[in-house]
Formats: C-alpha cells, sequence, structure tokens
C-alpha cells in the first residue's frame, strides 16, 4: 500500500511538472501579453504629458516582470520561487497570489459543498428507487430526467433561469454575490443576502450534476439487486425494507463512495462556467478572468492547484476503493 | 418467436423434429443488436429526435429561402427634421464687384443703422469716411463719402468753396445752390450722387458718395442656376430691391427689363415678357436643409415661407414625384424647425417572429431560423469530425500502448496521464486567444477548433482501447494470429481494435453529445465559431446581453433548445445501443 502512495505521489510529481510546463509555454506564447497591453495602457496616459513611449514602456516593463527569459529558464525560474513557498504576486489583482487564493476559494468551497450535499440527498434515494422498480413509469421518468440534466449546456441552464428567477419573477439578482445594499445589513441580513445569491449558481450547479450520480446509483443498485446474496436475504424471508437498506444499499455504497472521493477535491476546483456567468467572485471566475487578462503568476496557480487536485482525487479514488472493498487490492 | 408459431401453424403438414435447424431463426449477432436497440423506446425516441435535427440542419438549409449572413432592412417612417427656416434679421451684403467690405465697416453698420435715414448717417472706419443711407424698409446702402467742399448760404447767396485740392464744376456748384435752396439735400449730376449734409451754422458739406453695398433682410433664391451671378450681382439686387421697397412692378437692370409680382414679405421676379416661370423668389425668410448635401427645390422654400408668413403649422408640399407631404412647423427659439415623415432603410434588428421571420432577426438582422439551421450543421459537423478525430488518435495510441505493453505501455499511459490532465477550459480559452490575435478567418478557425478539441480529447478512448485490448490479447484468437504471422499493425487493427468497436461505438454517440456540448460553451464564451458563422453556442451568446435575453427570448431559447434535444438524443441513442450490445450490463 505504502509502495503505491509513493509511486502513485512521484508520478503525479512528474504529471505536474510537466503539465504546469505546458501551461506556462502556451501562456508565454499567448500574442497579446499582460506587459504588452500594461505598456499600451502606461504609453497612452502618460503621452499627454510628454512621458515613455509605448517601446520604452514594453522594454522597462518586461525587464521588470522577467518576461526576456526564455521559456525555459522562466519556467525555472517560476519552479524556484514555487519550491521556496513564493508563487509571486498576481499581476491583475495586485496581490500576492496565495492571499487573492485564500480571498476566493472560500465562495467556491461553499457553493460546492451546499451542491454535493443536495445532489447526494437528491440523487441517492431517486437512483434506488429507480433500480427497485426497473422498466416502470417512474424509471422512465428518472431516466428521462436524469438524461436531460446531463444534456443541458450550463450556459444556457443559467441563463434560462436568469431569465425566469431574476427577470421574470424578480426573486433574486441577476449577478454577484452580494446586493447593492449589502454593506448596510446587520451581520445576519449580509449572511441572508448572500444566501440569496447563492441560490441560483446552487441550483444550476445541482442540476447538471443530478443526472450523473442518478444513473450511477441506479445502475450499481440494480447490479447489486441482481446479485445472489441478494436473492439470498429474499429467500430467508427478510423483509423488502431490510433487504433494501442492509444489503442492497451498503454494497451499492463502495463504488458510490469511489465515486464521491473522486469528487471531494473537485469542491475546490470551482466551476469556471458558472461562477463566471453569476459572476460569483470564486476560484473559477477569478482564474477565468486572470486568464485573459493574461496574469501569469495567478494562472499558473490555479493551473498547478488544478492538477494537484485532479492527481489528488485520481490517488483518492484508488485508495478509497481499497479501503472500502478489502476485495481489492492496491497494485 | 410469435412469427414462428404462426408458421409452424400454417404448415401443418409439415412436421417438424424438434432440433431442426429451421424451428429456430437464428439471427445473426448484429441482427440481435438491432432488434434490441428498436425495442427501446427511449432509444428510438433519441433516432427520432437526431432525424430530425440532421434533417433541420441539412435540409433545412437549402430549403431556406434565406443565406445565413443575409441582413434584412426594414423601412421605417420617422418625423425627422428636414429643413430649418428662420425670418431673417441679419442684414445681409451684396457688395460691388471688386470692392469688399470689411469686419469692422460691418460692424459700424449696424451700429449706426439706427440713425441712418434719407440724409443718410457717416462713420469713420478703415480710414475712410462712410456713409450709410436708407433706401426703403430695411434697406440701406453704404458708401464711402468724398469731401468736395463746403456750401455757406449767405442770405440769399449760396457760395460753393472747393476743399484743397478738389475741383468743383460749374454744372455742380448750380445744381448744389438750387438743392440748397429747394431744401433737398441730395441731388444728381451726370448719374453721380452728391450728398449735401448740414454743419454749423448755415454751411453744407458737399460731398460725394459711392456706394460700395447694399444691406437688406431680403434673400434672393433662383429658379436656374444659370442666373445665381445676375442675382447675386449688385446692380440687379439695387435696383430689384428699390423696386420692391417703392411698390413698382418692373425695373431694369444689367440691360434687361424684369416683372416683379409682389407677395406677402417678398417678391416673384420674373424675365420681362416671361410671365409664366418666375426667375427669382425675394423673401425675407431663410430656409436650409438640416442635412448637408440636400438641394432644396425653390417651390419649396416658397412654400415654407408663405406658411411661415400665414403664420401656419403644417403645409402640404407636392414633392418632385408628385407625392403629397404634409411637413409641419415647429418654433425653435428664433428658427423654425420644418419635420416631415421620412423613410429610412434601417438593417431589421431583432424584429418579433412573423411570417417572413418565424423566429424573428437577431442583432444583426438576419434570419434566427436560417441561422439555426446554418449553427446546426456547424454543431454537427464539429461533432461527427471531432469525434473521429479523437478515436484515430485514441485507437491509434490505444492500440499500440495496450498491444505492446511493457515501456511502451507505461510510456503512453504517462504521456496520457499528463494530456489528461491539462485544464481543459484554461486550455481552450488560451487557444482562443491566440486565434483571436491571428484574426483567423472564420472558416480556418472551425477547423482549428476542431483539431484542438481533437488533440485534447482523444485521451479517453486511448484509455479504453488499451484497457480492453489487454485483456483480448491473452485470447486464444490471438494466438492464432500469431501462428499465421500475421503482420502486427493487422493483428491490432483488423483483429483486436473490431472487438472493442462495440464500446467505442457507444462511447462516441455518448460522447457526440459532450462534444456538442463543449463547442456551444466555446462558442458562448465567443472562444469558438465567430460570426458570420453561426453555430448554435454562438447564437445563445446573444443572450449575454441582458437587454436581448430580458426582451427577445426569441433569439437564444430555440437555439438551446435544439443543442438540449440533440444532446439528449445522443445519449438516448448511446444508452440504448449499449443495453443493445451488452443486456447483460444494465443501464
Amino acid at each position: 500500500m505504502w509502495k503505491f502512495i509513493v509511486r502513485r505521489t512521484a508520478l503525479a510529481l512528474v504529471i505536474i511538472f510537466f503539465g504546469a510546463f505546458i501551461i506556462y509555454g502556451v501562456m508565454r506564447c499567448m500574442p497579446t501579453s499582460f506587459v504588452e497591453s500594461l505598456a499600451r495602457q502606461r504609453a497612452a496616459a502618460s503621452s499627454t504629458t510628454g512621458g515613455k513611449s509605448y517601446q520604452e514602456w514594453l522594454t522597462e516593463l518586461n525587464e521588470a516582470y522577467h518576461m526576456n527569459d526564455d521559456i525555459v529558464t522562466g519556467y525555472f525560474n517560476w519552479l524556484g520561487g514555487v519550491l521556496r513557498g513564493d508563487f509571486g504576486v498576481s499581476w491583475k489583482y495586485g496581490i500576492p497570489v496565495v492571499e487573492k487564493f485564500d480571498q476566493v476559494i472560500w465562495y467556491s468551497v461553499v457553493l460546492n459543498i451546499i451542491t454535493l450535499i443536495l445532489e447526494v440527498v437528491i440523487c441517492i434515494p431517486l437512483g434506488i428507487q429507480a433500480a427497485r422498480h426497473q422498466y416502470s413509469g417512474f424509471d422512465y421518468g428518472i431516466t428521462v430526467f436524469a438524461m436531460l440534466c446531463i444534456s443541458l449546456p450550463t450556459f444556457f441552464l443559467a441563463t434560462v433561469l436568469k431569465y425566469v428567477f431574476s427577470v421574470r419573477l424578480a426573486w433574486f439578482d441577476l449577478y454577484g454575490i452580494v446586493g447593492r445594499y449589502h454593506e448596510q445589513l446587520s451581520a445576519s441580513g449580509k449572511i441572508w443576502d448572500m444566501v440569496q445569491h447563492m441560490v441560483l449558481p446552487v441550483l444550476t450547479l445541482t442540476m447538471l450534476n443530478v443526472g450523473g450520480l442518478t444513473r450511477y446509483t441506479r445502475t450499481n443498485m440494480l447490479e447489486v439487486l441482481n446479485a445472489d446474496y441478494i436473492r439470498t436475504a429474499r429467500a430467508k424471508g427478510l423483509s423488502e425494507r431490510t433487504v433494501i437498506n442492509r444489503h442492497a444499499f451498503r454494497n451499492t455504497l463502495i463504488p458510490l463512495v469511489s465515486y464521491m472521493s473522486y469528487l471531494v477535491p473537485s469542491l475546490f476546483s470551482g466551476s469556471m462556467i458558472t461562477e463566471t456567468l453569476y459572476q460569483i467572485p470564486g476560484i473559477g471566475y477569478i482564474s477565468y478572468d486572470a486568464m485573459v487578462a493574461g496574469d501569469l503568476p495567478f494562472t499558473m496557480f490555479y493551473a498547478v492547484f488544478g492538477l494537484l487536485l485532479t492527481q489528488i482525487s485520481l490517488m483518492l479514488a484508488d485508495i478509497m476503493y481499497a479501503v472500502v472493498d478489502p476485495r481489492v487490492r492496491v497494485n | 418467436m410469435s412469427e414462428n408459431k404462426a408458421n409452424n401453424l400454417n404448415n401443418n403438414e409439415e412436421q417438424l423434429a424438434l432440433d431442426d435447424g429451421r424451428r429456430v431463426k437464428v439471427l445473426s449477432p448484429g441482427m440481435m443488436v438491432f432488434k434490441r436497440f428498436i425495442r427501446n423506446k427511449l432509444a428510438i425516441a433519441g433516432i427520432i429526435i437526431l432525424a430530425f435535427m440532421f434533417l433541420f440542419s441539412f435540409l433545412g438549409g437549402v430549403v431556406s429561402p434565406y443565406r445565413q449572413d443575409q441582413v434584412f432592412y426594414k423601412t421605417d417612417s420617422a418625423n425627422k427634421e428636414y429643413a430649418s427656416a428662420v425670418v431673417n434679421t441679419e442684414y445681409r451684403f451684396v457688395t460691388r464687384d471688386g470692392s469688399r467690405l470689411s469686419t469692422l465697416v460691418r460692424a459700424n453698420f449696424s451700429r449706426v443703422i439706427k440713425d441712418a435715414g434719407e440724409e443718410g448717417v457717416s462713420f469713420e472706419a478703415d480710414g475712410a469716411a462712410w456713409t450709410v443711407r436708407k433706401l426703403g424698409d430695411s434697406f440701406y446702402s453704404i458708401g464711402t463719402a468724398q469731401e468736395l467742399g463746403t456750401v455757406t448760404m449767405l442770405g440769399k447767396i449760396a457760395d460753393v468753396k472747393p476743399n484743397p485740392g478738389m475741383e468743383i464744376s460749374d454744372e455742380v456748384k448750380a445744381a448744389a445752390l438750387q438743392a440748397v435752396q429747394s431744401g433737398t439735400l441730395e441731388f444728381e449730376v451726370d448719374g453721380q450722387t452728391y450728398l449735401l449734409t448740414k454743419g454749423k451754422a448755415k454751411s453744407y458739406t458737399l460731398g460725394t458718395v459711392a456706394e460700395t453695398a447694399i444691406a437688406s433682410l431680403l434673400s434672393f433664391d433662383t429658379y436656374s442656376s444659370e442666373d445665381n451671378a445676375l442675382v447675386a450681382g449688385f446692380e440687379f439686387r439695387r435696383a430689384a430691391e428699390l423696386a420692391i421697397n417703392e411698390g413698382e412692378t418692373a425695373f431694369e437692370a444689367a440691360g434687361e427689363s424684369f416683372a416683379l409680382e409682389h407677395e406677402d414679405g417678398g417678391a416673384l421676379i420674373y424675365r420681362a415678357g416671361d410671365t409664366e416661370n418666375p426667375m427669382a423668389t425675394v423673401s425675407n425668410v431663410i430656409v436650409n436643409s438640416v442635412t448637408s448635401g440636400v438641394f432644396l427645390p425653390m417651390d419649396y422654400k416658397a412654400a415654407v415661407a408663405d406658411a411661415i408668413a400665414d403664420h401656419q403649422t403644417a403645409f402640404e408640399y407636392v414633392n418632385a414625384d408628385g407625392v403629397t407631404e404634409r411637413h409641419t412647423i415647429r418654433m425653435r427659439g428664433n428658427n423654425y424647425i420644418i419635420y416631415t415623415e421620412q423613410q429610412t432603410y434601417l438593417i431589421d434588428m431583432y424584429a418579433a417572429p412573423s411570417m417572413a421571420h418565424p423566429l424573428g432577426t437577431d442583432d444583426h438582422g438576419m434570419d434566427v431560423l436560417t441561422r439555426l439551421m446554418y449553427g446546426g450543421r456547424i454543431s454537427l459537423m464539429v461533432g461527427f469530425v471531432v469525434m473521429l478525430l479523437e478515436n484515430l488518435i485514441g485507437i491509434i495510441i490505444g492500440g499500440i500502448s495496450g498491444y505492446f505493453g511493457g515501456w511502451v505501455d507505461t510510456l503512453l499511459m504517462r504521456f496520457v496521464d499528463l494530456f489528461n490532465s491539462i485544464p481543459y477550459y484554461p486550455m481552450m480559452i488560451i487557444a482562443g486567444a491566440i486565434m483571436d490575435a491571428f484574426e483567423v478567418p472564420p472558416y480556418t478557425r472551425i477547423f482549428l477548433l476542431m483539431a484542438i478539441m481533437g488533440i485534447m480529447g482523444w485521451t479517453g478512448v486511448a484509455r479504453v482501447v488499451r484497457g480492453q485490448i489487454l485483456s483480448l490479447r491473452e485470447q486464444d484468437f490471438m494466438v492464432a494470429t500469431e501462428a499465421t504471422g500475421i503482420r502486427i499493425s493487422r493483428r491490432i487493427f483488423r483483429h483486436l481494435v473490431p472487438n472493442v468497436m462495440p464500446l467505442l461505438i457507444v462511447q462516441a454517440t455518448m460522447g457526440l453529445g459532450s462534444i456538442i456540448l463543449t463547442e456551444a460553451t466555446l462558442s458562448f464564451l465567443g472562444l469558438g465559431i465567430k460570426y458570420p458563422l453561426a453555430s448554435w453556442g454562438s447564437i445563445i451568446n446573444a443572450a449575454s446581453n441582458i437587454y436581448v435575453m430580458t426582451n427577445f427570448w426569441y433569439i437564444w431559447i430555440p437555439a438551446g433548445v435544439l443543442i438540449v434535444l440533440t444532446v439528449l438524443g445522443f445519449n438516448f441513442v448511446g444508452d440504448g445501443l449499449r443495453d443493445a450490445f451488452d443486456p447483460k450490463m444494465k443501464r
């Protein structure tokens, strides 16, 4: 087991190293870099006062932002900083990357935790019921509903929800995490304000994810229900409730837990499109903005963070599978 | 089975043994899959949806009367400012040929004008003495005065004494004396006007006035541009205005004679002998077009002047095409603004659904339904091409990896891991930004987009293929291929890969849906398909403008519904295929 973890970790590090290098290279190849637009801004701002020209600014800023190094050198410089625990200062936000990350990540985490809880509460009972009544009308209904949720494009769902609940019914604001009068509200009012702004994003994320988990639960439950030991349990004359809850459901949990452990790291990854559409200042939206602006330190941090999360979730899935099901032996 | 039973009943005579091959209808594996597939209601629904989408996209574009980038226009009538008119209160000057009036003189003119009378009022400017004389109602002449001498009255005897350096002819002297005695202050000798100005005691200053300019409030407009030079001339203007002021009906100028017809605040001028066609109009109302470069016809100006003189707020005018236009007049400050209903040619933006455009038009004035059809082509095409590309790369790499195993497998799979770990959307955003910066033309952009999506998405296929082949290659038929000495490439792609095909087909069908979703998302974010081409995602992009989202549901809702239905269709069919291929694998 330990050998597996060590090997897996080493592999993960290699993948993160190369993955980050690819992102770094592509970011450096972007035709309109952050530095160029900054130089253009500065030159325009100082043109009236007879300041430096665009070229002068560009040379100076390239120097200041270490853009003159070639990609490999630049990458290793960046990596050196990271190994010393220094991710640099975000170009767009002007504060250390880690500080900005700390400011925004919790919005994403809260959003995702609420979504995950809702998902589990909705999907597992639905999936089990659908499996118990296979090929019934209810089952078909659930299947169609789940498929529909899988087929929904995020942006369309979000736009429709905004259209219905924000524009037509005017229940929620269109954008943002806080309302216009947030600062004047009492402490509980502030929280309530934020909760209100979270409703639509949570609804969107939940609807998008409900389909997959429901179908997964149903498939696994069906597999278990067809197993011999369920027939044995029924043959013993156990009540249907006992059969389902004690014998079938517990066994369904094995793949479910592995699936969920896969989801846990993604709690931190944010959801770029949903957050951007609702302008929730979570990690997804903030890094989308940083990326569009060409903010190298922040994008690199986000990319490495994402790579790390993926690797952790893959490892976790393997390990959890072994933990939950003793028949599985890692290696 | 029931069919077989029926057959058996019909052929009662023929007794079949239990193990007779004819008793059991043997279906080929493909047929079995097909039968199982068509028994699945959802799969059939999916097939119907997809068939509709393909017809809609590929046939619809042909049937639709419009092109995808055809812009529609509409004419709209709006009450627009057409002309402005002002009752002239500014004096306009007409100078004699070859002379000019400086601004200083003009300014002095307006200063002294109140005092100007028959006898004239003088001022000094530009080193000359100027005299302004009133010739009629708001009609003045400006001239340089030259003092010739003084006329002194001694009882009944007048003495004319020339100024130094001046000579006064006897004729003038006599006329001056006569004028003084008769009390007129103006006389003419040989066509030259002389003026007497009262001075100290009983003396007069005798002087001549050379008229440099006339000033009046009237403006002259000619019917034909040939007459412009004539009418603008000093002599004509002076004669005409004099005639107007004195109520005469004829005057002569430049060797021609003209007739006058008086109107409210103005007149019409005809050439003598031609009383049908007026040559010019005279009016104190100046009419200008609001937009530059538009020539207002004379009769229009005359109509405006009449209406203003009659204090009307609206008038009708028959334009050059014989159409009666209604014009309304409104005051704004000292100006009269004339409004008229004008037809304007506009891009038909956000038109509501109608017979011509069942789903209205979008922000570029293009037919939404037609764009949905063409957008469907692109969305579906992108889906298929990307899917094929993913499978091509995935099968090759997965096949090689799975067949050879060992270090090849390890290397390729780590490569897959690496590829898999690249964050998808950040990568696509960067790729989109790069394509934007290089201004890739729309069609090239589609191909690049398909290539990038394919390259980013093959890892899943490679994993599946490798996993399957790893187990398949241990089977007996592979030993057989080895024994018969079949080439390795043939072993992989003719013997191993076809065994993975069912799984791949299922995955590809489900994958098509998600590729379409991804493409739509990218286009929605503005990273994918670009104007003038359309895809369903880029059509919904219009809704990121709140104004469009709130007011024009018919532009973006249908595109979203089409995406959902198409993806749903692919998912239903993929699901049905999975069940059909492997009935044990319960959905």
